[in-house]
């Protein structure tokens, strides 16, 4: 498992607008670097993120290898009702992670 | 007297030389999209004509480290489910592949801005689109200059 920072405020005004921030552990190899021997490092990246509320798809983005190592992405979401918010990786090598993030609307 | 009028001249020339050189670094227009990015662009839009505005691409005119530029792309359009931006995508010139980073947004994120981090691999030109969902396509284009290439070590 990667490690994850994911910046989310746990409580929310209905119809607030909120900055979501969230980076996962990963270093990205872009398949052009050549390694200690000097061979190419074969890439590992992340894919695809995608971010659901409450299971309702509401932000996703395809990433390519000019994305640093460590990616970071930061967007934002409109506190509509409690619920959680969750974060999903998929990458290279059969890399899957998913995390969630409480958040109480009132 | 004469030799100090003849200086005076080419003093007034050298500071209207500098003035000119110093405007320009300042204005820098923006310089026409390259072949690559044009290309790129077209395989996104699949052809549809691309327009200046409404988008910004807020990154460092000067980088010091390519590994990692902080880049953000705002939206100056609302995000209702009549009116609202359905992608935004960054491509780069000079790196080995023209993508970056492709985001498909939707209305209930309230406001249209992505933050991120980026390699540069050197001074080069990037471009942010956006896709409204009304079909069109609004560009903003940037230079960079990279003092410290990512991908070389």
């Amino acid at each position: 498992m990667a490690r994850t920072l994911i910046h989310a405020p746990a409580s929310a005004r209905k119809g607030e607008v909120l900055e979501i921030r969230t980076l996962i552990a990963h270093p990205m190899e872009t398949g052009y670097r050549a390694g200690a021997d000097g061979r190419t490092l074969p890439r590992d990246i992340i894919r695809r993120f995608s971010c659901r509320y409450n299971g309702e798809l509401v932000f996703s983005a395809e990433l390519h290898p000019a994305i640093a190592a460590n990616p970071y992405l930061a967007f934002h979401v409109t506190a509509d009702a409690s619920g959680s918010l969750t974060f999903t990786w998929e990458g290279d090598n059969g890399f899957a992670q998913t995390e969630s993030a409480a958040i109480n609307v009132t | 007297m004469n030799d100090r009028s003849r200086l005076d001249r080419s003093r007034r020339r050298c500071v209207a030389a500098g003035l000119g050189i110093g405007l320009g670094v300042a204005w820098r227009p923006a310089r026409a999209l390259s072949d690559e990015l044009a290309g790129a662009l077209r395989g996104f839009t699949g052809g549809v004509a691309t327009r200046e505005g409404k988008v910004n691409f807020d990154i460092a005119p000067l980088v010091e480290n390519g590994n990692t530029v902080p880049i953000t792309v705002t939206v100056d359009n609302p995000m209702t489910a009549a009116d609202h931006v359905q992608s935004i995508a960054v491509f780069n010139e000079k790196n080995p592949q023209r993508e970056v980073v492709a985001c498909r947004l939707t209305p209930r994120m309230g406001r249209a801005v992505v933050s991120t981090r980026i390699r540069l691999a050197t001074t080069q030109q990037l471009v942010a689109v956006a896709q409204l969902s009304d079909g069109s396509y609004w560009t903003h284009a940037v230079d960079v200059v990279v003092t410290l290439a990512a991908c070389i070590e």
